[in-house]
């Protein structure tokens, strides 16, 4: 019998997994960004349901930091990205491998 | 006073401290204190030297042994060495012409040496520093010590042979003599070994000398054998014999009174007087002193046959010492020590001489050369000539030497070199061979002498345009060659035979050291006082009953033989004057060759020319050496560094660290640049961790 909880896990895992393959395939940087948060949103999804399940609510504060975490981490990266853009025209990753051997 | 003998090698130590310390500062001051320190020094030492020989001499005979312990030295396990020194007659002997000779030359290197700027303090460090070492060798009391002095003496022999080391010949030649003397040095080392673990399998656990003459019987005369052959193979490459004498002619390229003090008086007979002072292990082995007696009588021939050709001063007087040490081997080979030590001695007083002359002849004719300009050899005996009366002083020693070394009578190396030549014909472990081999090398060595003699200061001077210029040494160096004079001239009476109607007192006073007295001195009588004597004649019983087996045998008819004479005393003056004649008949044809009809050595050269050319090239020893035994040397130390060292261990090395450059060549890939491929490596770290709690939890 597949329950709920599996479900609700099982929706966090894709998502998350989404969220990864995304965050290594993609060229803009916007869009792995858009992936970052796809697997923050996962893993909120994640803690919400191990809450419920435990009868705490400790997972929705931690979703909550998550959410702090991800408007923070927002605006610092879209800072450096703006920076880049300025720098080189472009905010293709494949073009910064400045750091290579 | 005797326990101030200490001072005797110290005194040396101390000059060399000073001018090998502050020497250049000193030369810079003031040229003079830098000698004045070093002979000083020396003249000290032969002081203290001459006070203990006096006081040695107040001494009866059987009691003359004294030993100064002056610390201890090597502590380890059973081996206890202590530096310390030994007053007998022998060491005494040797050490009151060594360092007179030594002081001599000290005075003669003042004048000799003066112009060598910059130069002058090392030389008088480097002579100090070899009086310290070969006082340390005579006054020994204990092999260790003694082969100390040894080591330390060939180490100045390489210091002053290449002491103008800026010309290349001369290192070379101060490097092959030092390694030349290395292989001795091992052979005598091994000998050592052998001697302490052969008499420590009996209890005794000592080098001193006392220890080991008084206990040498418990050796098996296989092992006496061993030992004395490799003492004997350190004494050939220290006292210059076949096979390793090599060194000495080449040794000729350091400053003259090196030579003089080195190669003729005193480092070159250090074999000699090792070998007297083992005259008790030696004589219970026949077959090593065979072996000594034969290798030194055709040393004396060999050395000979290669003086009579050469050009160089030097040269000829290099050769003649190489032989004159064969006539020394010889007669300790065949029992007569005394007479060997004898003929050191006076050798030691004509050789220095004959040194220091042929030193004063190059002096003179080097700054007559310098004068004009000249650039020829000034040690090439073909560019000399009239010296007779440009350098008086220097001729008339030189002649006085030279009629010693040819064993004219009434000089001292008539007496020296006729009673070896009497053991060798006498003596039960000579033969009439060995005396003839000698009695031809003394002809040949009164020729050659002559020639030289003749060469250098008779006929008209061939030296063009530098012959007003020669003139006669300065006193520093002319007065130690007119004492040197009268020692050569008068040393030999100390040792006038029996048959000429002398006592021979120089073979009393060494009778106790070599056993054939009742061997009191072997054993280890600490003084001389009350209970010393009594302790003395308990002791000579012992050493009489455990002694008796082996030496007495070989002494006692050494004894017989030279006391009651078991050849006729007719026998020993038909030989006397057999070996005169033959000085003569060797004089009269270099007069005929040198003098009278000088045409003749050329004639002979050019008909005998393979004989002449073998003999100039010194029968292609050297060479000889240089194919079978250095060039397959330097082919294995060439393999050794460039196959093992550079190919196997620098690879090695070299390679461990290209393992890592290209390890790390390989791996450095990973960092692209590209955030991506991290964030990958994350993500699959991830997968791998989670993979595994996975896995586990199953």
């Amino acid at each position: 019998m597949i329950d709920n909880q599996s479900v609700y896990l099982a929706i966090s895992a894709v998502l998350f997994v989404i969220g990864a393959a995304g965050a290594i395939c993609r060229r803009n940087a916007i869009v792995v960004f858009m992936c970052i948060e796809i697997m923050l949103a996962g893993v909120s999804i994640a803690f919400v349901t191990f809450s419920r399940a435990n009868q705490s609510l400790d997972g929705i504060f931690m979703v909550l930091f998550i959410m702090a975490v991800a408007a923070a981490e927002a605006a610092v990266g879209l800072a450096i990205f703006v920076l880049m853009y300025r720098k080189h025209g472009s905010i293709d990753l494949d073009k910064f491998n400045l750091m290579k051997w | 006073m005797f326990d101030y003998i200490w001072l005797v090698p110290v005194f040396p130590a101390i000059g060399v401290l000073i001018n090998g310390l502050l020497g250049r500062r000193i030369e810079a001051v003031s040229k003079h204190l830098v000698h004045w320190v070093a002979c000083g020094m020396i003249a000290l030492s032969f002081i203290v030297t001459c006070v203990i020989f006096s006081q040695l001499l107040q001494l009866p005979p059987d009691q003359r042994l004294y030993q100064v312990t002056c610390f201890s030295w090597i502590h380890s396990g059973v081996l206890q060495t202590y530096v310390a020194y030994q007053i007998d007659p022998l060491s005494m002997m040797m050490a009151m012409f060594v360092i007179g000779i030594g002081f001599l030359i000290h005075i003669y290197s003042i004048g000799y040496m003066w112009e060598d700027e910059g130069r002058y303090y090392r030389f008088f460090v480097y002579l100090n520093l070899f009086m310290f070492s070969m006082i340390n060798l005579i006054l020994a009391n204990n092999y260790l010590l003694m082969f100390l002095g040894w080591e330390g003496v060939g180490l100045c022999s390489y210091l002053l042979i290449g002491f103008w080391f800026d010309d290349e010949a001369n290192a070379i030649a101060g490097k092959k003599a030092f390694i030349t003397n290395r292989v001795g040095d091992f052979a005598f080392l091994i000998g050592m070994f052998l001697l302490f673990t052969g008499l420590g399998e009996h209890g005794v656990w000592s080098l001193q000398f006392s220890e080991v003459f008084s206990h040498v019987h418990y050796l098996s005369q296989s092992q006496a054998t061993m030992i004395c052959l490799l003492f004997f193979i350190g004494c050939t490459a220290k006292s210059a014999q076949i096979p390793l004498y090599v060194w000495l002619p080449d040794a000729m390229a350091g400053p003259t009174p090196v030579s003089a003090l080195i190669h003729a008086a005193t480092m070159v007979t250090s074999g000699v007087y090792m070998i007297s002072r083992s005259n008790v292990l030696f004589s219970m082995s026949p077959f090593a002193m065979g072996v000594v007696a034969t290798v030194g009588a055709m040393t004396a021939i060999f050395a000979a046959s290669i003086g009579l050709v050469q050009n160089d001063i030097k040269k000829v007087l290099a050769y003649s010492t190489v032989s004159q040490l064969g006539y020394m081997f010889l007669g300790l080979g065949v029992g007569a020590f005394a007479a060997g030590m004898f003929h050191v001695l006076t050798h030691a007083f004509f050789k220095a001489l004959l040194f220091l002359g042929s030193g004063a002849v190059i002096h003179s004719m080097h700054h007559a050369y310098h004068k004009v300009h000249c650039h020829d050899d000034p040690q090439d005996m073909r560019n000399m000539g009239g010296l007779k009366d440009k350098t008086p002083i220097t001729f008339w020693t030189f002649l006085i030497a030279t009629l010693a070394i040819s064993g004219i009578p009434g000089f001292s190396g008539f007496f020296s070199k006729d009673e070896i030549l009497w053991q060798a014909f006498s003596s039960p472990q000579g033969s009439w061979i060995l005396w003839l081999i000698g009695a031809v090398a003394a002809g040949m060595t009164a020729f050659y002498m002559f020639r030289l003699v003749f060469m250098t200061f008779f006929n008209e001077c061939r030296a063009g345009e530098a012959c007003e210029h020669i003139h006669e040494s300065p006193p520093s160096m002319t007065g130690p060659l007119c004492v040197l004079a009268f020692l050569a001239a008068v040393g030999g009476y100390l040792g006038v035979p029996h048959a000429l109607g002398g006592s021979n007192l120089f073979h009393q006073f060494l009778d106790p050291v070599m056993g054939l007295g009742d061997g009191k001195l072997l054993h280890d009588a600490t003084q001389a006082a009350a209970h010393g004597a009594q302790h003395a004649a308990e002791a000579a019983g012992h050493a009489m009953h455990a002694v008796a087996g082996h030496v007495a045998e070989g002494a006692g008819h050494l004894a017989e033989g030279v006391e009651h004479g078991e050849h006729s005393l007719f026998m020993e003056y038909l030989l006397m004057v057999v070996s005169v004649a033959l000085a003569c008949f060797g004089i009269l044809i270099a007069y005929i060759f040198y003098i009278k009809k000088r045409e003749i050595p050329a004639a002979l050269a050019e008909r005998y020319s393979f004989v002449h050319r073998l003999l100039l090239n010194k029968w292609y020893v050297d060479e000889l050496y240089e194919l079978v035994i250095i060039a397959p040397l330097r082919g294995f130390a060439y393999f050794l560094w460039k196959g093992v060292d550079v190919g196997v261990v620098d690879y090695i090395v070299n390679g461990v660290a290209r393992i890592v450059g290209w390890g790390s060549s390989a791996v450095r890939y990973i960092q692209s640049g590209y955030v991506q491929s991290y964030a990958v490596s994350v993500v699959f770290g991830t997968v791998v961790l989670l993979a595994y709690y996975f896995l586990k939890a199953l």
